[in-house]
């Protein structure tokens, strides 16, 4: 039989696109199967995959050059841009960043409501991300039933902080505002039926002969490719590295709260689905373990200068926090004026669709690139921020 | 942190050693000698995942800083490794064949603020700016009014009060 696969001459793969034995297909950046606006170049033979180029810059807003150009609370309505499905990791990374530089500490109530908000943006993007995976296998009930569940948590954050997708709800110095009444009741009632839905999920989901046929051993991680691609999140802890920035670097209060960093062994999407369904149980119990301990009185924030004319001592910092997709880092730095001298973030998307996808999807037949790539879950805006 | 400066002092030119918190701490090193510690800290002292490369444009002392951050998942310590080049000639030596997405960062800095990495796969290609004529646009003297106004045409905008023209569609006859 006639090797697949085209010779490789100085390292690059020579074959003739004219030959009629290989196509160069687009998969994006409108397409159904396609996470975010990026696009995917497909060299096929056949039907497998032998090459691919990740190409992003569809949703390019020049979120760094942005806030180079702004005051620091100006940048808030920028940050939670980054990433629409969990814009509260942003928000909470910039606004910490801000804390550090100054110096400042707040409160312990505004602690416990920054984690509680985090954990429910978990839930809500895990939520999302789940019916992304299976609508990506052709089944599309999955995917109808977690977008609408996603809605009710989004009612919970309209009531919280006044608005559904963007929050804004942490400020430096603490968060906006305190819970409002009734809003705990709501929110028991909110995670009681997420918890029921993520059992009937597991039934059709992960029971499913095939849903299992095809993600099982799909596009399979192993430890030795995480550190030399930097895989972080749930993509690392599928190969059995139990990594988890809110156990390794606990932040605000999450010492505080008892679970276990969720691991498989396996590495294909199969595992990375099995994880993101229990650590999206984990984000119901943490919810629910915050609202049990949290402090029921208290400061929520601290008073600051005019925040219009903060100036930020000179220095520079690093504060990471643990995303659904793995650790989202923000290296700040400040020259002591009203500006921001440099802010980069570092989304775990960046390694995870460029070098990694790339590399993953040589092999894949082209049925499956869509599940691959949701199974990694990627966002662009943190590649091209 | 201090011990690890100490020990690295003996091998490397390092310097302006600074703690920002418990597990986060600067150095600068000179740019001959960054490859070698970074391989020296991702074989030997476990800092093994890269977290990320980014750069900073100092306009006035007429140079970038790069920063290359390091982790060590058995410490959980990070360790910023800075390295100052000039803009004047902004080469730099590749870390892809180190780390992966390697190439993807040097990708990125030579389309944003024109450093080439000489070997890296790809580098020249465009990854996020298709079709990008001008200067590399996060670098601080690229003026960005200037440039939409050269680059984009104005476009007049038929302007209507919307309380007025709403009446004129629903109720011309009033």
């Amino acid at each position: 039989m006639q090797s697949l696969y085209p010779p490789i001459v100085n390292g690059k793969a020579v074959y003739d696109l004219d030959s009629q034995k290989y196509i160069r297909v687009w998969q994006g950046p409108q397409h159904p199967g396609v996470t975010g606006n990026m696009s995917l170049e497909l060299d096929i033979c056949g039907d497998q995959v032998i090459k691919c180029n990740t190409h992003v810059g569809y949703l390019h807003r020049g979120f760094e050059k942005l806030m180079e150009r702004r005051r620091y609370i100006n940048c808030f309505p920028i940050v939670c841009r980054i990433c629409v499905p969990e814009p509260d990791t942003n928000e909470y990374l910039f606004a910490a960043g801000m804390e550090e530089l100054m110096g400042v500490q707040i409160p312990e109530k505004a602690m416990w409501l920054r984690a509680l908000n985090l954990e429910l943006s978990r839930l809500a993007s895990f939520l999302m991300h789940l019916g992304g995976q299976s609508g990506a296998f052709g089944m599309g009930t999955v995917a109808q039933w977690t977008i609408a569940y996603r809605d009710y948590v989004l009612d919970l954050f309209e009531e919280l902080t006044g608005a559904r997708i963007y929050h804004m709800y942490m400020t430096p110095g603490g968060v906006r505002g305190d819970i409002p009444e009734g809003w705990i009741a709501h929110t028991h009632k909110v995670l009681d039926g997420a918890s029921k839905l993520l059992d009937e999920i597991k039934h059709v989901m992960l029971n499913n002969a095939i849903f299992k046929q095809r993600a099982i051993g799909l596009g399979v991680i192993t430890p030795e490719m995480v550190d030399h691609y930097g895989i972080v999140g749930p993509n690392a802890r599928c190969a059995g590295l139990k990594r988890d920035v809110r156990k390794d670097n606990p932040y605000l209060i999450y010492d505080q709260l008892d679970f276990e960093v969720e691991t498989e062994t396996a590495g294909d999407a199969y595992s990375r689905t099995c994880i993101r369904w229990r650590e999206t149980h984990q984000s119901i119990d943490l919810c629910r373990q915050i609202l049990a301990k949290m402090p029921p009185s208290g400061a929520v924030h601290i008073t600051l200068p005019n925040v219009l004319h903060l100036k930020i001592p000179a220095g520079q910092t690093y504060v990471r926090a643990e995303s659904t997709r793995g650790e989202y880092g923000y290296f700040m730095v400040s020259d002591g004026s009203e500006f921001p001298r440099k802010v980069t973030v570092r989304g775990p998307s960046y390694s995870h669709a460029m070098a990694l996808l790339e590399d993953l999807l040589v092999g894949v037949n082209i049925a499956d690139v869509a599940g691959l790539m949701v199974s990694l879950h990627t966002y662009p805006p943190e590649i091209e921020r | 942190m201090e011990t690890l400066y100490k020990e690295l002092k003996q091998y490397f030119d390092v310097d302006e050693f600074s703690v920002q918190k418990a597990s986060l701490a600067f150095l600068r090193v000179p740019k001959s000698q960054l490859v070698s510690l970074l391989t020296h800290m991702k074989d030997i002292r476990g800092y093994t995942h890269l977290v990320m490369v980014t750069c900073v444009d100092y306009l006035e002392q007429d140079s970038f800083l790069l920063t290359y951050l390091l982790h060590n998942y058995s410490t959980h310590c990070d360790l910023g490794i800075q390295v100052s080049i000039s803009r004047q000639n902004p080469v730099m030596d590749g870390i892809h064949h180190l780390w992966e997405q390697g190439r993807v960062y040097q990708r990125e800095l030579f389309e944003m603020f024109g450093i080439d990495f000489p070997g890296s796969p790809d580098v020249h290609e465009p990854m996020i700016l298709e079709g990008w004529q001008g200067p590399p646009p996060m670098r601080r003297d690229f003026d960005t009014k200037a440039y939409s106004e050269a680059t984009y045409s104005h476009r007049p905008r038929d302007h209507k009060e919307p309380e007025e023209y709403m009446k004129q569609q629903l109720y011309p006859e009033d």
